[in-house]
């Protein structure tokens, strides 16, 4: 069944994603540490921690950080499990593939010889580390700021960091409306995948996919008009208005200075 | 082709952002102008149509699967400026989100799949198809053509993104701090794939799509005929964008640009005695960014922003000439409009 490992592919990935939202939803609505604190401020001091970690020089350092939210996503009441698999399975493992031929490829002081001729260089070492950590750390962090905030939320904040309204109405709609996108080609392929016995050839499958993809265009064209029918019914002016208002309490001042405090830290351990 | 954080410095992605920024001050302008409050709508479905497309596995030879980007897809349906709008918002989602790409790399990621191909690739495609049908055989050439130059300009982006890091960002012992393959290694490796796999993956799906929609819905196809002016200013637009892109690779090369030499270096190539004039005007010009550089900011930042200050300056200049010159052309035909036609 080679030639129909695609259908299979695609309906774990959709339902990896749908899965993956509705879990979110659940760990972004409990009583944590994170999930308590102003989504403005969550997303400004993520942001800069993230420049930072751009910015550290030392393996040590990077990999403290990584333990920094580890603790964050302890006293966020996510499972350590949970968040490791999200946050180790995709990106690191991929980064690790581009990352090992650096440690040959880099010239440099030799650090270790293998077989006496494939020599590993110091630096070849130091910048697959770089690599690695920094890229778990920045996306560990995106994960944690996503987990830990709903994304009516995430929304308020981008348009109170002056995001246009356009934009921010579309992320909104866009996220909405995916799911049934989503669901819907899920059932396509479902039921392809249910009626095909023995395997097509890889152009026949190419074909399918192409009218499947096309079908899913129309749909999504036509649900806009009834999207847009059904908004203009309700009133819709071409504004979207949000009712949540924030305001920052004390323990947001707190987590302010907390993270001032870390990102100043990081800063300066750059410039040494 | 989505970079996650960590790949590239910091400095590198301030540069990416500056550059996606003006492109989507005109996305969200001329989106604008057009609005209607259907707008909302259609461009949030077709963003969710993006996102789900990057879902969808495509069989490839050898039994592996590759996925689409669609960029260019959106373009030839919703528009060149829509799609731009489009597809960053599915990208933005899969950065925020699911973690794929990352945030501080987001401007680069957009520039490269957001901009880059949709604008190239409806570029060509526009070229291709120009006034034909909307059933024309030479819009589904036009679709593949597009789709495959496209991604594969997008990819060489990317390539000199991540090969550029080596090359400017490494600690006084050689140890790269971020991408550690040089742009030898980075971008024929990146080229390679995007040639050979996501390329042809891109045009076989984009030309499908575009195949069906002409049998079943073709007035999805927009086949504007009327507005010939619009592919003019394209053409400029676009040869302008291709040499912009190719900024970085000035950097590559070394020396100074022929005929630009100064006056330290018109001594050592040889020439005895420097021309009175010359020795006397070299100073009379302070150049606000001195060699294409400001000062005391990493050299290469400077001289990559001097690129696009140039062009920006450049544009500038030529856009304020061609009002000039249509006003001048206006008041003609409004005195000459006076008398009845002949």
């Amino acid at each position: 069944m080679k030639g129909d490992d695609f259908l299979t592919k695609s309906i774990s990935g959709f339902s990896r994603v749908l899965e993956s939202v509705v879990t979110t939803e659940d760990i972004s609505r409990a009583s944590g540490l994170l999930q308590s604190l102003d989504p403005r401020v969550k997303l400004v001091s993520f942001l800069l921690f993230i420049v930072g970690i751009s910015l550290v020089r030392s393996l040590p350092v990077l990999g403290g950080i990584f333990v920094l939210i580890i603790l964050l996503s302890l006293t966020s009441k996510i499972s350590p499990g949970f968040f490791l698999k999200r946050v180790l399975i995709f990106v690191p493992v991929f980064t690790l593939v581009i990352a090992v031929p650096a440690l040959f490829l880099t010239h440099g002081q030799p650090l270790v010889h293998i077989f006496g001729k494939i020599v590993i260089t110091q630096q070849g070492a130091l910048s697959a580390g770089f690599l690695l950590l920094r890229v778990t750390d920045s996306l560990s962090l995106g994960v944690l700021l996503v987990l830990t905030t709903p994304w009516a939320n995430v929304l308020a904040a981008l348009r109170w960091v002056r995001m246009p309204a356009l934009i921010v109405d579309i992320l909104g709609m866009t996220y909405r409306y995916m799911f049934l996108l989503l669901h819907s080609a899920n059932s396509m392929f479902l039921a392809r995948r249910s009626r095909v016995i023995g395997s097509f050839s890889g152009g026949e499958n190419r074909r399918w996919l192409g009218r499947a993809l096309a079908v899913t265009m129309v749909k999504s064209q036509k649900l806009s008009e009834d999207v847009y029918l059904a908004m203009l019914a309700r009133g819709y002016q071409g504004e979207v208005h949000v009712l949540q208002d924030f305001s920052l309490k004390r323990r947001d001042f707190l987590w302010i200075t907390f993270s001032l405090i870390v990102v100043i830290f990081l800063f300066w351990v750059s410039r040494l | 082709m989505h970079i996650p954080d960590g790949y590239l410095s910091p400095a590198t992605c301030g540069v990416m952002y500056a550059a996606a920024v003006p492109f989507w001050a005109v996305a969200v302008k001329r989106v604008r102008k057009a609005l209607t409050a259907r707008t909302v709508p259609v461009l949030a479905l077709f963003s969710a149509f993006s996102f789900t497309l990057m879902m969808f596995n495509v069989p490839i030879p050898g039994g592996t699967t590759a996925h689409a980007v669609g960029a260019t897809l959106l373009a030839i349906v919703l528009g060149p400026w829509e799609a731009v709008l489009g597809v960053s918002t599915a990208l933005g989602i899969q950065a925020l989100f699911f973690g794929d790409g990352g945030l501080l790399t987001f401007g680069a990621n957009c520039f490269n799949m957001a901009i880059v191909m949709p604008l190239v690739g409806y570029f060509i495609y526009k070229v291709i198809s120009s006034d034909s049908d909307a059933l024309s055989p030479r819009r589904t050439v036009g679709a593949v053509i597009g789709s495959y130059l496209g991604i594969v300009t997008a990819a060489a982006c990317a390539g000199v993104e991540l090969g550029l890091q080596p090359a400017l960002f490494h600690t006084a012992g050689g140890t790269p701090l971020y991408a550690p393959y040089t742009i030898g290694v980075a971008l024929p490796a990146i080229l390679a794939a995007h040639l050979l796999v996501a390329g042809p993956v891109e045009a076989v799906v984009t030309g499908g799509v575009v195949v069906y929609l002409q049998r079943t819905h073709s007035g999805l196809i927009k086949a504007d005929v009327a507005k010939k002016k619009e592919g003019k200013r394209w053409l400029a637009w676009g040869a302008l964008g291709l040499v912009a892109l190719a900024t970085p690779v000035g950097l590559l090369a070394s020396g100074t640009a022929w005929g630009e030499w100064g006056v330290a270096e018109l001594k050592t190539m040889g020439l005895g005695s420097i021309p009175q004039g010359l020795q006397k005007l070299a100073g009379w010009w302070p150049a606000p960014m001195p060699d294409y550089g400001l000062p005391r900011m990493a050299a290469v930042i400077g001289y990559i922003l001097s690129a696009f200050v140039g062009i920006i300056l450049i544009a500038v200049f030529l856009w304020l000439l061609g009002r000039w010159l249509t006003r001048k052309n206006q008041t003609k035909n409004d005195v000459s409009g006076g008398s009845p036609e002949n």
